[in-house]
């Protein structure tokens, strides 16, 4: 059986373009608001999405996820209440893949066996844990692939060729290269770096490549889309949430901040397909 | 031979940095390398008999080093029980612990050869030692210091830009230390391939906390030299104050295979551990992942880390150093608590006894033991890690004091 994430990297190859990523923070701006984001993401066009669970103490994030996460917590959210808009979204789109990604600590809280069983049944296609390196594979990677999750790398300008094969050797479902030293949502990634980076990563793996962190505009996203198989965008998003907070209904979804992220994803997916 | 070796608390920890389920490397991968490299950089050190001598000489004449171990004869009187000793590194250049950690990891990095330098600070203790060795071995010291620290512990902040060095208040969270530290690991991920990381306490990635704990080992390794010189004996009790444990460590580590000296260390009860308003990580949290170690730690259900509370900046920390969590779990040390009153009266206490004002954090060591040496034998003996002066803490302690007319 191939999975939802292997088809829609093979479609966008069958149609020349390279993959869209986005990324939004479950919760934010409130749990009424996440599901709609997600209708919302799939009508403009996004091959692929991650789910941020939110984390009290977001390590390798900048101001501007940080912050959602903060936002999320505060309106109540926990990582019961991801798995269970992940398994609402499954119910309504059988087909994009669905990626939660986060920190450790809550999942090893909630217990890491019944994180992956319910991962699975909610229908999570794979899992980025920020501060799970190779290092640590044993308590949640391996479990996590046995059970049929993707464990996501990340790759990063640190990541030198001795690294690299520590990195790969479990990776599954494609590769995250981290176009920037650094957190997100800060600095831009240059076009060369990500190129060569590419390359370097390509010379040991066939997964799928994408390249997010620093990737704000939608010329940002369709080179990083062409020079990889793929671009991830979050900080640029949930900045549009940031700034369109005000009219946000306690327990309603906020209209308006649905609407303005699809008008810039479908920019993002328009620049990506042409 | 066989059987002690199986018994020991030296072989903590092991090649992945766990002491029993603590410890470990839970970084992201932009910090990988570098902690691979601060390993292999450590190893190569540690086998390597210029470094230790480079080490020495610094502790000696830099420091100060070694400490007194004083025999503090009214405070013994005052209890009527064990005869106190103090371990007095307040008396160290900068006046607490820190420095010894902090001349260890920057000759590391002068090896390395890195001259640009990251430090956390809760009280500022650990970004005054920070500041001064950077100064010392001219490096470029930036410090990351939650804003609301910077408002408690402002004369240490003037100590730091005197120094040199460039303070970076972190507003995030409650502008305590773990915001600091989340702060500092942001900036290195930023920064990975040019700086430097001195983290101040046993806690952080492997190998920070074997690291820190063998730096500050000098004071415990001294400690028992000394009391066996003065008393021809080990002691009863040692104790020491925990904040991320590093004073701790450094006073336990020497004494954990003496079996029959009892080991106390003091967490930070805050307004009493059922207000939930504390830092006492072992006594109220559980264990789970933050920066880069599995420890006890405060948090809720969803495993979001809670707020931590002291009066004292340097133990306002919701996780511990993970070595103290492995003794924790096997029941080698016991841990305990004082809250922030009791912390003020031994404050109080042990300037009008002794002369010797210490800081908010070893006074919850001394609060204590005051509570247990009185009910101890004339021919035992206390050891307690006088790990700071208390002159950062004026500015915080004296309005209290006033206002509870005990001044
Ligand atoms: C004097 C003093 N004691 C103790 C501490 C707590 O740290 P640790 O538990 O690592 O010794 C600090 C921290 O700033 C300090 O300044």
């Amino acid at each position: 059986m191939t999975g939802r994430i292997e088809k829609i990297f093979a479609n966008a190859k069958a149609a020349g373009r390279g993959t869209l990523g986005v990324f939004v923070t479950a919760g934010d701006p409130n749990a009424a608001t996440t599901p709609a984001l997600l209708d919302a993401l799939v009508g403009a066009g996004v091959d692929l999405i991650e789910l941020g669970m939110p984390f009290s103490d977001p390590m390798a994030d900048g101001p501007a996820i940080q912050a959602a996460s903060l936002r999320a917590l505060k309106g109540g959210m926990t990582l019961a209440g991801t798995l269970q808009i992940a398994a609402d979204f499954r119910k309504r789109h059988p087909d994009t893949p669905l990626i939660l990604m986060g920190y450790y600590n809550p999942i090893y809280i909630y217990g890491n066996d019944r994180f992956i069983a319910d991962a699975v049944t909610a229908g999570v296609d794979g899992l980025i844990i920020v501060d799970l390196p190779p290092e640590e594979d044993t308590e949640l990677c391996l479990p996590a692939k046995k059970a049929g999750l993707k464990f996501i790398r990340l790759v990063t300008p640190t990541s030198d060729e001795t690294r690299l094969p520590a990195i790969l050797e479990e990776a599954s479902g494609f590769v995250y290269y981290v176009s920037v030293l650094g957190i997100t949502g800060t600095k831009s990634a240059a076009g060369d770096s990500i190129s060569a980076a590419y390359q370097q990563i390509r010379s040991q793996t066939d997964l799928p490549i994408v390249a997010g962190f620093g990737i704000r505009t939608s010329a940002q996203a369709a080179e990083a889309a062409t020079l990889t198989d793929g671009a991830v965008v979050g900080s640029a998003v949930v900045d549009i949430i940031a700034t369109n907070l005000s009219d946000t209904p306690q327990n309603g979804i906020n209209n308006d901040i649905v609407q303005k992220v699809a008008t810039f994803v479908c920019e993002l997916t328009n620049a990506i397909c042409k | 031979m066989s059987t002690a070796s199986l018994n020991t608390y030296h072989n903590q920890p092991d090649e992945s940095g766990r002491f029993g389920i603590h410890g470990g490397r839970f970084v992201a991968e932009t910090l990988m390398p570098l902690i691979l490299n601060v390993e292999s950089a450590y190893k190569s050190a540690c086998a390597d008999k210029d470094f230790a001598a480079e080490l020495a000489y610094y502790q000696k004449h830099y420091i100060g080093r070694p400490s007194p171990l004083y025999f503090a004869d009214r405070l013994t009187s005052y209890f009527g029980g064990a005869k106190l000793y103090l371990k007095r590194d307040e008396l160290n250049h900068t006046g607490a612990h820190k420095i010894n950690n902090v001349i260890g990891q920057a000759l590391l990095a002068k090896r390395m050869g890195k001259t640009k330098i990251i430090a956390e600070t809760g009280a500022g203790q650990h970004g005054v030692a920070t500041a001064t060795a950077c100064a010392l071995f001219d490096m470029k010291c930036e410090v990351f210091m939650g804003a609301e620290d910077v408002e408690r512990q402002r004369p240490n902040v003037e100590r730091m830009r005197l120094l040199g060095a460039k303070i970076h208040p972190v507003t995030a969270g409650t502008g305590t230390l773990k915001d600091a530290m989340n702060e500092a690991l942001r900036y290195w991920v930023t920064n990975a391939e040019t700086h430097f990381y001195i983290i101040g306490t046993v806690a952080g990635p492997h190998p920070y906390p074997q690291m820190v704990r063998d730096f500050q080992s000098v004071i415990g390794t001294e400690a028992r030299e000394q009391i066996i010189k003065a008393e021809g004996r080990l002691p009863d009790k040692i104790v020491a104050c925990i904040g991320g444990g590093s004073n701790a460590m450094g006073l336990f580590y020497p004494f954990l295979d003496d079996k029959d000296v009892e080991i106390y260390g003091v967490e930070a009860a805050g307004k009493g551990i059922p207000s939930g308003l504390h830092a006492a990580s072992l006594t109220g949290g559980q264990p789970g992942i933050l920066h880069g170690n599995r420890t006890y730690l405060l948090q809720n259900d969803d495993g979001q880390i809670t707020d931590a509370h002291s009066i004292s900046a340097g133990l306002d920390y919701p996780g511990i150093g993970p070595e103290h969590s492995w003794l924790h779990d096997t029941g080698r040390v016991n841990y305990v608590s004082a809250t922030d009153d009791e912390a003020l009266v031994a404050f109080q206490l042990c300037a009008r006894q002794e002369g010797i004002i210490p800081a908010l954090e070893p006074s919850h060591a001394l609060a204590y033991v005051s509570t247990m040496i009185g009910d101890m034998s004339a021919d035992q003996i206390v050891i307690l890690n006088m790990c700071g002066r208390g002159d950062k803490d004026l500015g915080a302690v004296l309005p209290m004091l006033d206002k509870l007319g005990r001044l």
